[in-house]
């Protein structure tokens, strides 16, 4: 009868925890991140400091804070989107299916009035490329609401559709002629009026990390204020009772699935008309995968997926410095983030749980 | 921090402040599409790195970021190496092009180089291969061994590149084996072994003995040795492990040579904005050994071929040409010029797959 | 266009072993969704496999135990989500991604120098006899034992889940951890065996790409195998003969498409490419009138509290 280590649930999830949890993560993180570090040869402290310390705080952090924005925000559209769903129990999984669809029909609306400059072109882009996601995202919605598919796995599936639809017009419709017959479209860069060009010079950020931002206060207000926002969290929870209390299931998977879709299409627009300049076969770089890491780090909670994907694009670009700067393998800073993730997933027990040291019982 | 400050000071009133004495080591960054363990592509950029470091020992420090996602991440991956000190930047994919140009705006004083793209600045070069020099002569050695008439051609995206090396390698096939067909699958990716292995396996299911690749791995390769009988030729790098067959030769970007002179060219301060597009006779594509698989005459004639490229007395599209809906291209004797190359977006006559539109 | 150029024959013996590395993986996910848990790393599994099989082949010069060591790999990984989901109680979902970035990054970490290596040769058994028979010969038995291992553990599943008791208490767990637990059966000791089995079919699945499908080591080499193999779960509404159909179907239709294209016929590459996918949907959407659902508690956390 040695006394055994007991998870013992807490009546409510921990205040003090959840706030914790994140530094204590990133604090074993560091340490185990370290060793790996250092049985790779590489000097620990160096590395740790280089990637959480050199993009905040280091000599050139003026131009590297902006970017961490930068790289945060498309993390953070689709997220919110996500998490809503997430919450409602509908799995979107194709997020990065539906952001090359918005790309495609936001970059696609803003060429097709080449060479016009009009200072309307850039909001039709925009309405053109949450529409786009909107409309790839009803595919699994209609699909499921008509003939009970699964959503995961269309919307996986149509993740590789969108890839050689990206494909397609990178090669074809949209392909810049005068690009001398290389892929890609026209660089939206050098066309004022289709540009989602910095708000503030030298930095990077764009519309996209405004959108953002606003689509953290509209989820919050949806979440705390809004009928809806309780029908989402009332359906994940209890879907017996929201059906009691008039929550009509086909409707709100449309809607969770349109919502993330059009987060999604819009982060796409955003970035293809801004930092990525132009459609190309390679044009996603899996921030759609990303998210759903993003969204659930932030517990599905607007501000702290906010701060998740900050976190995310801090080790993106911590990262690449360590690369470049000490010449770490890339495949070092994936597992690196991973670790991180693991960490982060795992203390979070202590926010619902406490352990407990109990005699063991007698079987 | 004094010490060098007084040193340097030193040095400045006695009027020898060598480059080299008043700026440290040069610094050479690049920036790489893949990973540097592809065994293709950016694999063999990584070797010319090296070369680099091997050539100018410690004059001379090198850094590297690998898997660079094209657009913003690479703008951002190039801006961080320039304004940490980089002296010369090789950016090495094409959608590098205006990340490249954006970001060598902002730094005046540092060189860019920038693979396989059209843009060039004060500070910016461009510089690419003619890798179609080579696929002449794989051409002319596929054509002389195939037994089914039947070459297979994993084709990866329909652009000028792949197609001037489709072109390139039908014309010499087609030249010596009158009734050569190609049959071409065009496989959208550059990397991908699962779908490279299926390609090669589906080309060589409909009777083709020999197979071309125009992607990067060496799942085709593992795939003809697997079915016997098929020769093969190595693809951006050697792909020695396939000798002596089914890899019967290759097609080796050597950018060493290249990324030597331009380093060398900065340390001198003599470097210059230029297009370079080099083929055979520089070294910047190199033809991996011809292996015994191949007929003692059909291994001299290939190499006569390479011996005549190299020298200029002989250019792979030289007339009389039609494309392939039979209008004339090239009269007798005509040679192509680079730009209609670097655009090249048709097939030559005889071909009857289809470029994808 | 001319589809004489398709030989059936060598179609559908391609077809098989292009579907076996999803096969397995499929099967072993199959298992552990039966068993209530969501693991989404199976990609990262795969490729773990695929280097800790290749790398061990190489160096003892035994596919065989190259196999075993990838079975090992993936279920060390595996264990990783294990000690995180049903320990730490953390998010399936999300430890599943995790899982998947960690797997590639420890995987081209392990990679490195083995590029450009060649495994050794994993034979094909031709059965004596059997593999002569025409047609059929050539399909069914002139394969490598990875091939007949896999088809096997397809009825194996089938057989544990149908009619052990085994399989009865894995499905209870997985349809109601509650009850399955004031019953007395040990859930979180059930799943995560089942992670554990998920997790070295997953890596077998890898090492058929590194050791017999491709064969060599490139990173990144699994290429989005993992996805269609959780896809296939589904697919076959958690069923493992289906799970053997979808494989086939989608195998089939990858190296088909590939081999319609050099025929000339008449559909543009890019539609060509996407049908796999294209055609899974629409199976999906056809055998919708049958009501199989996942299991009751799939994705959901579980903890004993008194």
């Amino acid at each position: 009868m040695h006394p055994v280590l007991k998870l013992e649930r807490r009546p409510q999830p921990s205040r003090t925890w959840s706030a914790l949890a994140p530094v204590l993560a990133v604090l074993i993180t560091m340490f185990a991140g370290g060793a790996m570090f250092a049985a790779l040869g590489q000097d620990p402290v160096e590395a740790i400091r280089t990637i959480f310390w050199e993009p905040l705080f280091g000599e050139f952090a003026r131009f590297d804070r902006p970017q961490l924005l930068v790289k945060a925000a498309p993390l953070t559209l689709i997220a919110i989107g996500l998490a809503l769903g997430f919450r409602a129990n509908i799995w979107n999984i194709g997020a990065e299916g539906q952001y090359i669809i918005g790309a495609l029909t936001g970059a696609g609306v803003g060429l097709a009035f080449y060479p016009t400059e009009s200072a309307l072109i850039f909001p039709l882009m925009v309405v053109a490329g949450a529409l786009g996601g909107w409309a790839w995202a009803m595919i699994p919605g209609l699909l499921k609401v008509r003939f009970g598919t699964n959503e995961i796995l269309v919307s996986l599936m149509l993740v590789y559709v969108a890839e050689q639809l990206l494909a397609k017009m990178a090669l074809g419709l949209l392909r810049n002629p005068e690009g001398r017959g290389f892929p890609g479209s026209r660089s939206l860069r050098d066309y004022p009026s289709a540009h989602n060009a910095e708000l503030f010079a030298g930095t990077g950020i764009h519309w996209g990390v405004v959108a953002a931002l606003i689509a953290v206060i509209f989820a919050y207000i949806l979440l705390a204020r809004h009928m809806l926002g309780f029908h989402i969290k009332l359906s994940g929870q209890a879907p017996r009772a929201a059906r009691f209390a008039g929550v009509n299931p086909a409707r709100l998977t449309l809607i969770c699935l349109g919502i993330s879709g059009a987060l999604a299409g819009l982060a796409g627009m955003f970035e293809v008309a801004g930092p990525a300049g132009q459609i190309n076969i390679d044009f996603n770089v899996g921030y759609g995968f990303t998210a759903i890491i993003v969204a659930f780090l932030g517990r599905l909670h607007p501000v702290g997926i906010l701060l998740a994907a900050l976190l995310m694009a801090l080790t993106y670009i911590g990262g690449e410095l360590a690369e470049t700067n000490l010449g770490l393998p890339a495949a070092a800073i994936q597992m690196f983030q991973g670790m991180l993730l693991f960490f982060l997933l795992a203390v979070d027990l202590l926010t619902h749980f406490r352990l407990r040291w109990r005699r063991a019982e007698v079987a | 921090m004094t010490l060098t400050r007084i040193l340097s000071a030193a040095a400045l009133t006695l009027g020898l402040a060598l480059p080299a004495l008043a700026q440290d080591k040069t610094k050479v960054g690049f920036i790489y599409v893949g990973p540097i363990g592809d065994g293709g592509w950016t694999y063999e950029h990584d070797q010319g790195r090296l070369a680099v470091e091997e050539h100018f020992g410690d004059q001379v420090e090198t850094v590297f970021q690998e898997s660079v996602p094209e657009g913003n991440d690479a703008e951002r991956a190039i801006m961080q190496m320039a304004r940490r000190g980089a002296d010369l930047i090789f950016t090495t994919s094409f959608g590098y092009m205006d990340s490249t140009i954006n970001v060598a705006r902002e730094f005046p004083d540092v060189k860019f180089e920038h693979a396989t793209g059209y843009k060039t600045a004060d500070n910016v070069s461009v510089y690419s291969a003619r890798f179609y020099e080579g696929r002449a002569i794989q051409g002319h050695i596929a054509g002389k061994m195939t037994e089914s008439n039947i070459i297979g051609y994993i084709a990866s995206y329909p652009i000028p590149e792949v197609i001037r090396g489709i072109n390139a390698a039908y014309i010499h096939a087609k030249k010596v084996n009158p009734d050569v067909e190609f049959k071409v699958i065009w496989a959208y990716t550059w990397f991908d072994p699962p779908k490279e292995a299926d390609a090669a396996t589906a080309l060589i299911d409909q009777g083709a003995d020999v197979i071309l690749q125009h992607t990067d791995s060496t799942a085709p390769q593992a795939a003809a040795e697997k079915a016997g009988g098929v020769i093969t030729f190595g693809q951006a790098s050697d792909m020695a492990e396939y000798k002596p067959t089914p890899r019967v030769s290759s097609i080796i970007d050597n950018w060493a040579p290249y990324y030597i002179a331009r380093t060398q060219a900065v340390i001198d301060g003599t470097w210059e904005s230029t297009e370079t597009w080099d083929g055979i006779a520089p070294g910047m594509v190199e033809i991996g050994e011809i292996t015994d698989a191949v007929p003692a005459d059909v291994k001299e004639e290939a190499l006569a071929m390479k011996e005549a490229i190299a020298s200029g007395d002989y250019h792979p599209f030289t007339g009389p040409l039609n494309r392939q809906d039979g209008s004339a291209w090239l009269a007798e004797g005509e040679v192509a010029d680079d730009g209609t190359l670097l655009g090249m977006d048709f097939f030559v006559e005889g071909l009857t797959a289809e470029i994808p539109q | 266009m001319d589809l004489s150029a398709i030989d059936p024959t060598l179609l559908l013996a391609s077809l098989i072993v292009a579907s076996t590395p999803i096969l397995l993986a499929a099967l072993g996910e199959l298992v552990v969704e039966r068993a209530g848990v969501l693991n989404l790393g199976v990609e990262g599994m795969m490729i773990t496999g695929a280097i800790c099989g290749f790398a061990i082949a190489v160096n003892t010069g035994s596919p065989v135990i190259g196999f075993v060591a990838a079975a090992f790999g993936g279920a060390i990984l595996s264990l990783l989500f294990a000690l995180l989901t049903q320990f730490a109680l953390a998010n399936q979902v999300a430890s599943g991604l995790a899982l998947t970035l960690f797997g590639l990054g420890l995987s081209a970490l392990l990679g490195q120098g083995y590029q450009g290596i060649k495994p050794p040769p994993t034979r094909s058994l031709d059965i004596p006899v059997l593999s002569d028979i025409p047609v059929l010969g050539p399909i069914l038995f002139s394969h490598d034992l990875m091939v007949y291992l896999a088809l096997a553990l397809v009825a194996a599943v089938w057989a544990m889940l149908k009619y052990t008791r085994a399989g009865l208490i894995l499905r209870a767990v997985g349809e109601n951890h509650d009850a399955a637990h004031a019953l007395g059966y040990k859930v979180v000791r059930v799943r995560l065996l089942a992670i554990l089995f998920g997790g070295a079919c997953a890596g077998l699945g890898g090492a058929y790409l590194s050791l017999v499908r491709v064969p060599q080591w490139t990173e990144g080499m699994t290429a989005g195998s993992g996805w269609i193999a959780l896809a296939l779960v589904v697919f076959a509404s958690w069923k493992a003969g289906r799970v053997l159909l979808g494989a086939w179907l989608f195998g089939g239709i990858s190296v088909l498409q590939l081999n319609l294209q050099p025929t000339g016929i008449p559909i543009p590459v890019e539609y060509l490419s996407m049908s796999p996918y294209l055609i899974t949907i629409l199976v999906l959407v056809i055998m919708s009138g049958d009501k199989s659902r996942a299991p009751g508690s799939l994705g959901r956390t579980f903890h004993a509290s008194q």
